[in-house]
């Protein structure tokens, strides 16, 4: 293919793929360089709508004031380091949660044959189809009930439960080789030993690929922490940021809502670019 | 399907499937239940008595023009972010993939958006458009432009659509990458041995071959316009102006939780569930159907 | 060390009988090599001495004691097999270690039973590799290496050697042999092929369906087939069989096309009875005496050392021979052709076993 566009005369026409692509690159890095320029400004700038191009000189006092404080010029917000910790807890809680139940029910409906196996995998498969949004309001019931508003169990634990990396651990422990698990027979190992020595290890890879996406899925939650966390103490980041915005006004503290939206990304974009390659194929892979 | 070697522990395997079993049962199988009983039922003013109603709240949604006004932005909201999300992710895609210089740069520049949440990019979008303190929401209306989103409810509608698209287009783009890449090298030489050029074997080779990957995003770009923008729409527009901007799932929250009315809620619930399970079950059609194919 | 009995042993699948009814004594420091077709249960009633698989009747004893019921971690085995089976994490060490350290087994033992083993097999240089660093040849013997550091009763190995290319697989047949006669550990060994099974076996026990055809050494096996099956799975190329016929007093046999063959010993008892006459291609030799068959030959093999001739006798039926040196005839030349004296086998015509010899 090279060789047909290497021939004389293409030279411009060479040029248009990277004219779309650094396009669309633009496209989706500007909105953020916007934020990340805001960050740096006073809010009476902002609020003007006369943001500079480049970077103003109240960067530190912003992203101080976000992180540590409970109120800007014009209302008080939860700060942003109590709001990370929550989100942080949310995301690792889920993301480490249901890897863990996944992988060991996966373990159960791949290792063994037991009565009501196919039921048991159907009824975990059959929560693929009810995603929270969609149970949302009886969910949140259930969750009251057990006076769990307000709490990050409350948060967590009604998320964890996930078809999608069970079915993809199932899937990747129909590979392991019959001989592999007779070998750990004949060496002595139990079902829980060659799943502490065997299985684990070897799941590292498709451990490490859904944490990403999970991580991301947990951050990102709204609707549910919308619903579950009432006090200002529990609030997520990306819940927070919008509470911050409120309707939108002009008069709005928004030094302190770029830097706190900038702080709101970071985390997820640095694992998923850290993380580029175990990710894009942990994506591939569970979604197959 | 099931391994050929097991081992043969009868307590074992159940212990560890409880967990996941428990967390299904008590946060999905009996919401989902209840939101099925209650969708057949209505609530006196106390809560304190309940009536079996058949189907009436069902007629009652489905009968409320509002309803029938919302089921019409969903459809128009989703078919507009399916669309724009899947075209620019295509496009992208097969420039990324085409042996130019710096292919794995754009790559990971291209990628990245799939972190952010739905209501950040609404944000970030925000931060642009809005008319007061964006810097391109200021500029349209100096251009003579009548810009806010905030009033009028075709463009709230625009910008939601823009937002929810802007951040599904990695998603689109990581799987599209996938795809082409699977695509045999010897297939696209053979083609241009017989002299095809660059668009014609786009279109004959591998558009056709990427169609199950184009088949299984069409699918997950419904399910999550219909879902995960939620938090789109919340952060941007609440729905409004009026009703312009709100979808399905928004209506589920705002009767719900903001209006109190469970019956009708969960009677929304129940159709967003079919809704949800035809289309799981469309694509294990599709999925099946690609398993023949391996 | 230890004996291994195998008693009558069956397996079914439901309705299907995979082994019917299997007896062997394997004795003390034994090679006995089980070999047969894909499919035969070979694998199977290996797998039921190790333990994974299920004995559906009869009894398994190791070391005199009965094994039915244990787990494969108790019965005091170890096992190789055809895909090496080693732990993809682990380093060469840990692969053999690790049934150790599972059998609690303190650590400075570990340390010098790996390092007896890895010395033995020559993998000293590897011990810190994971196994995808290795070679096949060299999984394969981390693979036995795993296997010897257990010290354990009996080796049981499921064909070892098939996936290995031509040349290592002779040359690491040599090394198992080499190993075996110094351990002198009783090993069971799995394959399909006839050359490892001749040259490493103390016994061979053939299989076919489920049932054993023969058990004997070697040379009984390939001297004396006690059936049509052994006799056409043993030998290369396979043993030619002819339906063939005795005459009226039981002195010579008739050859399908029209020959005539004087036997060196009369069978009184089987005259006129018509039997498939067994001869190995190379017990024929290009020979005028009275009794030859005259055969077309359609393919020679010049194979360097010997020959191979494709004939075909009179009647159509096709005939191979075997032949030291190079080739001395050409396609479409006609030879006669005569079995070595004393070098016929007789099987039933319709059951396929053998007959007797005269008395």
């Amino acid at each position: 293919m090279t060789t047909l566009s290497q021939s004389g005369g293409r030279r411009l026409i060479d040029l248009v793929p990277h004219i779309v692509l650094i396009v669309g690159v633009l496209i989706f890095a500007f909105p953020i360089y916007v934020t990340l320029i805001g960050s740096t400004w006073d809010s009476a700038t902002i609020g003007r709508g006369n943001l500079p191009l480049t970077p103003g000189g109240e960067a530190l006092v912003n992203y101080g004031q976000a992180w540590s404080e409970s109120h800007g010029a014009r209302a008080s917000y939860t700060p942003v380091r109590v709001m990370l910790l929550n989100s942080l807890v949310m995301a690792l809680t889920i993301a480490l949660g249901k890897i863990a139940i996944s992988i060991i029910s996966a373990y159960a409906v791949a290792f063994f044959r037991f009565p009501f196996r196919m039921a048991f995998f159907w009824m975990i498969f059959i929560t693929l189809m009810l995603p929270v949004e969609v149970r949302i309001i009886p969910t949140y019931k259930v969750v009251a009930d057990l006076g769990l508003i307000d709490s990050y169990a409350g948060l967590t634990i009604p998320l964890i439960a996930s078809a999608t990396a069970t079915l993809l651990f199932r899937q990747f422990f129909l590979t392991i080789p019959d001989e592999l698990v007779e070998a750990a027979k004949i060496d002595g190992a139990g079902a829980l030993r060659f799943f502490v020595d065997v299985v684990l290890p070897l799941s590292k890879t498709n451990i490490a690929a859904l944490f990403v996406i999970l991580f991301i899925y947990g951050w990102n939650q709204y609707l549910w922490p919308l619903l579950i966390t009432n006090s200002a103490d529990m609030e997520t980041i990306v819940i927070g940021i919008t509470k911050m915005i409120g309707t939108g006004e002009a008069a709005n503290d928004w030094n302190l809502i770029m830097a706190t939206t900038v702080l709101a990304m970071l985390p997820p974009i640095a694992v998923v670019v850290l993380m580029q390659r175990w990710f894009v194929k942990g994506l591939v892979d569970s979604e197959k | 399907m099931q391994r050929r070697v097991i081992f043969d522990n009868k307590l074992l395997p159940y212990l560890l499937l409880a967990p996941q079993v428990a967390v299904t049962l008590v946060f999905f199988i009996w919401p989902a239940a209840q939101a099925i009983w209650q969708s057949v039922h209505i609530q006196d003013a106390f809560g304190l008595r309940s009536e079996f109603v058949w189907f009436e709240n069902f007629q009652v949604v489905l009968s409320d023009p509002n309803y029938v006004g919302t089921v019409k932005t969903t459809a128009i909201f989703s078919v507009a972010v399916t669309a724009l999300s899947l075209g620019v992710a295509l496009l992208l895609a097969v420039l990324a993939d085409s042996k130019i210089k710096g292919a794995r740069a754009y790559k990971t520049l291209l990628i990245w958006p799939y972190a952010l949440a739905p209501a950040v990019a609404a944000v970030l979008w925000m931060f642009i458009f809005n008319p007061e303190i964006g810097s391109l929401g200021r500029l349209l209306n100096r251009l003579g432009y009548d810009w806010d989103y905030r009033l009028n409810g075709d463009q709230a509608l625009t910008m939601v659509v823009l937002a929810a698209s802007w951040k599904q287009v990695s998603y689109n783009f990581i799987f599209f990458l996938a795809g082409l890449q699977a695509i045999p090298r010897s297939v696209m030489e053979a083609a241009s041995i017989d002299g095809a050029g660059p668009a014609r074997r786009f279109w004959s080779i591998t558009f056709p071959l990427l169609s199950p990957t184009t088949f299984f995003l069409l699918v997950v770009d419904m399910v999550y316009a219909f879902f995960e923008t939620f938090g789109t729409i919340h952060a941007l527009t609440q729905g409004g102006p009026g009703k312009a901007t709100e979808t399905l799932i928004f209506r589920v929250y705002q009767d719900g939780v903001v209006n109190n009315d469970l019956g009708g809620s969960s009677a929304q619930s129940v159709i967003l569930m079919v809704i949800v399970i035809a289309l799981t079950a469309v694509q294990f059609r599709f999925v099946e159907r690609k398993v023949h194919y391996a | 060390m230890a004996t291994v009995d195998i008693r009558n042993v069956r397996k079914s699948y439901g309705q299907v009988e995979a082994i019917k009814g299997i007896d062997v004594a394997v004795r003390d420091g034994e090679f006995l090599v089980l070999l047969g077709p894909s499919g035969c249960g070979k694998s199977t009633l290996l797998r039921m001495v190790a333990g994974l698989e299920s004995i559906t009747g009869g009894e398994i004893a190791i070391g005199g004691r009965v094994v039915n019921e244990l787990d494969p971690k108790d019965r005091d085995i170890a096992m190789v097999f055809q895909n090496y089976a080693l732990y993809p994490h682990m380093t060469v060490f840990d692969n053999m270690a690790y049934g150790l350290k599972i059998r609690g087994i303190p650590k400075p033992e570990i340390q010098t039973r790996v390092a007896k083993a890895a010395e033995i097999l020559e993998l000293g240089r590897f011990l810190d590799r994971r196994p995808s660093q290795l070679s096949g040849g060299q999984r394969q013997r981390v693979a036995m290496g795993r296997a010897i550091v257990r010290e354990p009763s009996a080796f049981l190995f499921d064909e070892p050697l098939s996936n290995l290319d031509a040349k290592l697989r002779t040359q690491m047949r040599v090394e198992i042999k080499r190993l075996q006669d110094r351990l002198g550990i009783t090993s069971l060994y799995v394959t399909h092929d006839q050359v490892e099974a001749m040259t490493l076996a103390d016994r061979i026990l053939v299989m076919n369906h489920g049932v054993a055809e023969q058990i004997g050494t070697p040379l009984e096996v390939y001297q004396r087939p006690e059936s049509l099956f052994v006799a056409g799975f043993i030998g290369s190329p396979p043993m030619n069989v002819l339906d063939a016929r005795f005459d009226a007093d039981g002195r010579a046999v008739a050859m399908p096309g029209g020959a005539v063959l004087p036997l060196d010993r009369p069978r009184p008892a089987d005259a006129g009875r018509a039997v498939k006459l067994g001869i190995r291609p190379e017990h024929l030799a290009l020979d005028a005496a009275p009794g030859a068959s005259s055969i077309l030959v359609e393919l020679v093999e010049a194979l360097g050392a010997d020959t191979v001739v494709y004939g075909r006798l009179p009647d159509g039926e096709s005939l191979v021979i075997r032949m030291a040196g190079l080739p001395s005839c050409r396609e479409g030349d006609r030879l006669a052709v005569a079995p070595q004296p004393g070098a016929l086998h007789f099987f039933d015509a319709t059951t396929g076993r053998r007959l007797g010899e005269a008395a």
